[in-house]
Parts: structure tokens; C-alpha cells; sequence
């Protein structure tokens, strides 16, 4: 059947299956919107209020549903805006199809109205790009974007379509295969590998499982949870793995890293065996590079190579999904003979339950003002520890990765990598468009929640009844953090002067605001907000301004220097 | 250690920023660079020199397949194989000078593709220590103009890289 490129790109997601596509309308994309108009479709297209807001909703779809997530927007700064959710998408391994519209192939280098080289600008932030120059190479290049994005490591490709190309005809056939010769992803670890993984794995005597968001991506929670079952070694996760292991489980040692817990830290640095899955050894979790595990053999298994003894030496690199090289270690596993050194193990754990003695996460609660900690604490009992858990960047994003356990995988909905501000209220939009059942959080800051606060006319149009859980401090708290700390108290530009009313903004879009001083009433405030099922409630929280975030491994500390408190 | 890393990759737009980015935005230097096309039409052959340790050029190489466009990496430098490189160099060449130029070519086995009144133009293929050698040996005031192609290289034997 014959179809404009216009018509194909909308034709084709359909018979891709996706659901859902975030974007914003501008010229050179006008045929696309008009295709999406005209042509009968099960699409839903989401309009956002900034190009940014609609890659943070899409990637945060596919955070909670693993299915990639659509962009739609404009040339020129329709792409521009969109270039920091494709970077924290990047930077997060998230699979992201953004479609870009493009002045006409005779205008492109001619410097044309709202003309930007979106190729170029985005080449270092996707896993790949595409100028559609022909109308005829359009359905197989969008097929290709769908198999990049998520096949192997996952992340975002960007389609590129200039106007004529979109107006352009040609005949459309659904294309079923996709071939790349450059491109063969790996869907097994080398059983050699894996042998090895497992014999120096049953020989350690101070074993440590630490697992990140490739866990996660990978969909391999149920298999790591039962490997690390049947071993009954303790395991940490970072700040993007968390869920893929249940943080209620005696074997947790909570999350690592600059603020993980002491116990994780310490049992990182102590470890004769490390076994590192979906993770990439991130430099806000090795703290200083010379000081990491310095005793430890380290196992890695990851899908992408070149994450593989990037910042760290491994002993037995494992390339592969994470999922299947899991299978193949517990099959190994129950087909063996020897078991873990249950001495040894039984006293690397009275060490760990040293450490975790200490009880590093406690706080000084009060009954005057309101401690960030305490709100998380609430949140976590008021939703049953069941919500899914959207954040911005900064203190209470530490706070609620700290003191919200999550016991399943995709729950947890945070910018780790490129920890960007402005994430939190498109995420809980993505998440709540997804999975409108589901108790959706945001977790935020007076800071963050700014930059991105427009998508509240977003969420009165479509009904997203989402609660922002909004701690406001009046201070960027973690620059503060760091400027009391690094900084000698100088606390430049980190106070927030001249804040709204945030009760009176959200009510003027159509919303209920809620204020909250009072520590005494914070848990029935609480309830009361999500016991509006069909609203989007903002809680504006005023917290203890003076509170920090630990414990904390300063910059250049190893993991055994722990500021506690 | 000095790596010549060759490749094959798709005939795209846009192929040789993706491979010139990921130099750039990891921090690794270029030294040399060359493209041209191979007897497929679909891929072009680049080769590049760099410098790094082991593990640096391990992560070079790494994250060269990882771009969807390069379909094929060999770091040379791993096995037997054979480097040249072209090298024109336009000298001043007057009066006693032009009898003792034409004899340094002769030794080097460069051979002067171009005279005027005032100057020899010099074309020599060698390896990089052969066209080093041939211009350290040269009156440096004598150099108007130097252009160099950079390395090429092929393995030795019947081992091809190939798709």
C-alpha cells in the first residue's frame, strides 16, 4: 500500500506495538502530527509542555514497562530541548526511539529556519543515529532504531526525518527482519568463562554479590535472587540496581557507594571475591579508583564489553545478558558437588553484623521540624512499600533511595547517571501513563521540581494523579551539602530565594496543594493525599534545612573512609 | 606504545565523526588518520595511529565495535604486518642544492615528481622511521612544504581483514 513517510512512521508504530508516544508539534514534523490525525490509530500521543519533559516521560515508560519509549518533536530547538532526557537516557542504558523532524534535504547546510544538526549534536549521547534521506530506506530504518535500542546494552537512537521525506510516498510493508552485519548482539557467556566464574565463586571465603541496573534492564532479578539464595552471600546493589534483589532480605547489605551504607562499603573493601553483575563500577561507587577492593578477585558479567575492566581490573570478564549467564551459573551450581566454605562464611558474616551494629542510616528524629528522612519513612509506610518511586537529583534522592526499601525490580525511577534535576514529575507522568493502577511517588525538591514544573498542566490533561512528595528545604541541598563540607560554609548560590507558593501554583493548574510544617500531622496529611486516588496531590514539605546526607564517602576516600555521621 | 588500528566501516554519512567523536569525547588522541574506499563499494577502509597502553587500546578497540558503523577492527600492532607511508615534500632547490637533493633522493629511493626553477618536489614510501629519516636528513631551511599520508597498513601472509 502506498503511504507517506508521514503515514509509514505512524503506520509502522502501530505494527511495532507501541502504545504510547510523548512529543510536541512544530513545523518541520507537522506532516507526522497531521498523519497522526488522519490515520485511524491505536496511538496515544501525550503532549507535553516541553520537548525535555516528553524524553523524561518516555524513558521513564520504559524504565517501569521495559518497552522502549517513543519521542516525537520538532527540528531546531524541538531537538535541542530533548538532547538532556536523550543524555540521561544514555547515560542510564535506557531504550529510547526519538523521531526528529528535519527542514527539507534541499534546505539542510543552508542555515534554514529552525534548522539545527540534530545528528551531530546528538551523536555522543545515543547508542545510534539515522538521517532518513529516502523515503524508501524509512520503514527499515525505523525497524533497525527498534532492534538497536534494545537489543545488547540498551539506549536511545534518534531518527532523523527531514519534510520532504515525510511527505514523500512509497509502497509500505511491515519489515519483519532486521539485519545489521555490524551489529551481533551477544545472547550467551562463554561457558569456559562462567565455569571459572563459579569455581573462584564457591572458593571465596569473604564472597560479595554487587549488582546495578543492568539487573534490572536484563529482567534477571528472579535469577540473581535465587543465585544469591543458594549461595548465602551478601549482596549490595547501587543507586540503579535497586529492586532486583528485595531490600527486606537478611542477605541485602543495602546500596553501596558514596552514600550507601557502612556495612556495604566496608564488606566491598574487605572481600576476597567480588562478583559484579550489570554494574559499571561507577565512580560514585569505587569512591578513589586505587584504594577499591583491594583484596578482592573480581568476577564481572555484563552484556557490554567495553564496560568490562574500564575503570577496573576484572579476573574473569563474563560478556552476556545477564539473565541467561544467571541460568547457567545456578545450573552449574546445582550440579556441583562442592558447596560455599559455610566457616568462613559464617564469620565474614559476624563481621558484616559488626558493621551493621553501627546502624549507620540512624537519625536524629524531632518533633519541632520535619526530617527529610522521616518523610521517606512515611511515604514508605503510607504506600506499603508498594509505589513505584520516581526522584529528582539531589539530597532527597539519596534519602529516598536510603530510606524507601524496594522489593521489586522497576520500582525505583531515578536519573543515576547523568543525575539530571527535572527528571521526577515527567518520570512519576511516564510511570503513572504506563501502569495507571499503580501508586505513583515523586520524590523532589523545591530545586528540582522548577525545572521542570510546567508538565502540571500535562498531568491535569490526561489525568495523571500522581503525589509529588516535594521536601523543601529552601536550599539546593546537596550543593549545600557539599559547600558546608568542601567549601568552608560558603554557601554560594545553593538558598532558594523567592520560592512560590507551591499550594496556589499547583491549585491554580487544576490541582490540590497541600503545606506541611507540622512533623505531628505529616503521616495523616499524608494518607489524606493518597486517598485522593483520581488527583495529583503536591505536598510541600518544609523540612530541616540543616540536614545532611549520610553516611558519606568523601571525593577521593576509599570505601573503608566513611564519614558516618 | 604507537598502535595502528585499522578498520572497515559502512560507507555512511557521518561514519568518520562517529569514529573522530569517540576519540574526542574519551579523551584518546589521533595521531594519524586515513580513509579510503576498498574493492567493496559498501565500506571504506580507516586506519589510524595512536598512542595508549595496553589497556587503553584494549578499550579503544572495545568501544570502536561498539559503533554501529564500524564492521570489522584489527589493531595491526598485535601481529606481523606492513606499513608505509606516502610522503610529498616540495624543496628549495637552487644552485648547489639541486645536484645534493637529487642524491639524497637517490639514497632514500625517493623520487623527484615535479621540478620548477626553484624547486623539487619529492615523493617517498616508506615507514615511518624511513620518511622521519629522510626529512631529518633534509637542511630543514630547505623544507617548503611537507604532506603525509599518514600510516597505512596490511597483515602479513594470508591473514585479510575482511567482512
Amino acid at each position: 500500500m502506498e503511504l507517506t513517510g508521514a503515514q509509514i512512521v505512524v503506520k509502522f508504530l502501530e505494527d511495532e506495538g507501541v502504545e504510547h508516544l510523548w512529543g510536541y508539534p512544530g513545523g518541520a514534523v507537522l506532516p507526522i502530527y497531521d498523519a497522526l490525525d488522519t490515520t485511524a490509530t491505536t496511538l496515544k500521543h501525550i503532549l507535553v509542555r516541553h520537548e525535555q519533559a516528553a524524553t523524561h516521560a518516555a524513558d521513564a515508560y520504559s524504565r517501569a514497562t521495559g518497552k522502549p519509549g517513543l519521542v516525537l518533536v520538532t527540528s531546531g530547538p524541538g531537538a535541542t530541548n530533548a538532547i538532556t532526557g536523550i543524555a540521561t537516557a544514555y547515560m542510564d542504558s535506557i531504550p529510547l526511539i526519538v523521531i526528529t523532524g528535519q527542514v527539507p534535504t534541499s534546505m539542510i547546510g543552508l542555515d534554514a529556519f529552525q534548522e539545527v544538526d540534530t545528528v551531530g549534536i546528538s551523536r555522543p549521547i545515543v547508542k545510534h543515529n539515522f538521517l532518513v534521506r529516502d523515503v524508501a530506506e524509512l520503514a527499515q530504518t525505523l525497524k533497525k532504531a527498534f532492534y538497536i535500542a534494545t537489543t545488547g546494552r540498551p539506549g536511545p537512537v534518534l531518527i532523523d526525518i527531514p519534510k520532504d521525506v515525510q511527505n514523500a510516498k512509497t509502497d509500505y510493508v511491515y519489515p519483519e527482519t532486521v539485519d545489521i552485519r555490524s551489529y551481533n548482539v551477544v545472547t550467551k557467556g562463554h561457558s569456559g568463562q562462567i565455569r571459572k566464574a563459579v569455581d573462584l565463586i564457591l572458593s571465596a571465603e569473604r564472597p560479595m554479590f554487587y549488582t546495578g541496573g543492568g539487573v534490572v534492564l536484563g529482567d534477571a532479578s528472579s535469577q540473581l535472587t535465587e543465585f544469591v539464595r543458594a549461595l548465602g552471600y551478601p549482596i549490595t546493589q547501587t543507586l540503579m540496581g535497586l529492586g532486583a534483589f528485595p531490600a527486606s532480605d537478611a542477605q541485602s547489605v543495602g546500596m553501596l557507594g558514596m552514600h550507601g551504607t557502612y556495612e556495604a562499603n566496608m564488606a566491598m573493601h574487605h572481600c576476597d571475591v567480588l562478583i559484579a553483575i550489570g554494574a559499571r563500577f561507577d565512580d560514585r561507587v569505587t569512591g578513589n579508583i586505587e584504594k577499591f577492593c583491594p583484596t578482592a578477585k573480581v568476577v564481572h558479567v555484563d552484556i557490554d564489553p567495553a564496560s568490562i575492566s574500564k575503570n577496573v581490573k576484572v579476573d574473569v570478564p563474563i560478556v552476556g545478558p545477564v539473565a541467561q549467564v544467571l541460568e547457567d551459573m545456578l545450573e552449574m551450581l546445582r550440579l556441583e558437588k562442592r558447596k560455599p566454605n559455610q566457616e568462613a562464611l559464617s564469620n565474614w558474616w559476624k563481621q558484616i553484623d559488626s558493621w551493621r551494629a553501627i546502624n549507620c542510616m540512624a537519625y536524629q528524629p524531632s518533633t519541632k521540624v520535619i526530617k527529610p528522612q522521616a518523610v521517606i519513612e512515611t511515604l514508605h509506610r503510607v504506600t506499603q512499600g508498594d509505589a513505584y518511586v520516581t526522584s529528582d537529583v539531589g539530597q532527597h534522592q539519596m534519602w529516598a533511595a536510603q530510606y524507601y526499601p524496594f522489593e521489586k525490580p522497576r520500582r525505583w525511577i531515578n536519573s543515576g547517571g547523568l543525575g539530571t534535576m527535572g527528571v521526577g514529575l515527567p518520570y512519576a507522568m511516564g510511570v503513572k501513563m504506563a501502569l495507571p493502577d499503580a501508586t505513583v511517588a515523586c520524590v523532589t525538591g523545591e530545586g528540582s521540581i522548577q525545572m521542570n514544573i510546567q508538565e502540571l498542566s500535562t498531568c491535569l490533561q490526561y489525568g495523571l494523579p500522581v503525589k509529588i512528595i516535594c521536601l523543601n528545604n529552601r536550599f539546593l541541598g546537596m550543593v549545600r551539602q557539599w559547600q558546608e563540607f568542601f567549601y568552608d560554609r560558603r554557601y554560594s548560590m545553593s538558598y532558594m530565594d523567592s520560592l512560590p507558593d507551591f499550594v496556589k501554583l499547583v491549585e491554580s493548574y487544576g490541582h490540590v496543594g497541600m503545606k506541611v510544617t507540622d512533623p505531628a500531622e505529616l503521616e495523616s496529611k499524608m494518607k489524606e493525599a493518597f486517598a485522593m486516588t483520581d488527583r495529583l496531590v503536591f505536598m510541600d514539605i518544609q523540612t530541616d534545612h540543616t540536614e545532611n546526607v549520610y553516611p558519606m564517602i568523601p571525593a577521593g576516600a576509599g570505601q573503608n573512609e566513611m564519614i558516618l555521621v | 606504545m604507537r598502535h595502528i588500528i585499522s578498520m572497515l566501516m559502512e560507507n555512511e554519512s557521518g561514519a568518520l565523526s562517529r569514529v573522530a567523536g569517540l576519540f574526542s569525547a574519551r579523551g584518546y588522541n589521533i595521531q594519524e588518520l586515513t580513509v579510503a574506499p576498498t574493492e567493496d563499494q559498501t565500506v571504506s577502509r580507516l586506519t589510524l595511529v595512536t598512542e595508549g597502553d595496553e589497556q587503553q587500546i584494549e578499550q579503544i578497540v572495545k568501544h570502536l565495535n561498539r559503533l554501529i558503523d564500524v564492521v570489522k577492527v584489527v589493531d595491526l600492532t598485535n601481529g606481523e604486518h606492513i606499513e608505509r607511508e606516502l610522503l610529498l615534500i616540495k624543496l628549495m632547490a637552487t644552485g648547489a642544492h639541486r645536484e645534493e637533493l637529487k642524491r639524497l633522493a637517490d639514497i632514500f629511493r625517493a623520487q623527484i615528481v615535479d621540478v620548477s626553477a626553484t624547486t623539487y618536489t619529492v615523493q617517498l614510501v616508506g615507514d615511518k622511521s624511513k620518511t622521519d629519516a629522510f626529512i631529518n636528513a633534509l637542511d630543514a631551511s630547505l623544507i617548503l612544504e611537507t604532506v603525509r599520508s599518514g600510516a597505512l597498513g596490511i597483515m602479513r601472509g594470508e591473514k585479510r581483514l575482511q567482512i
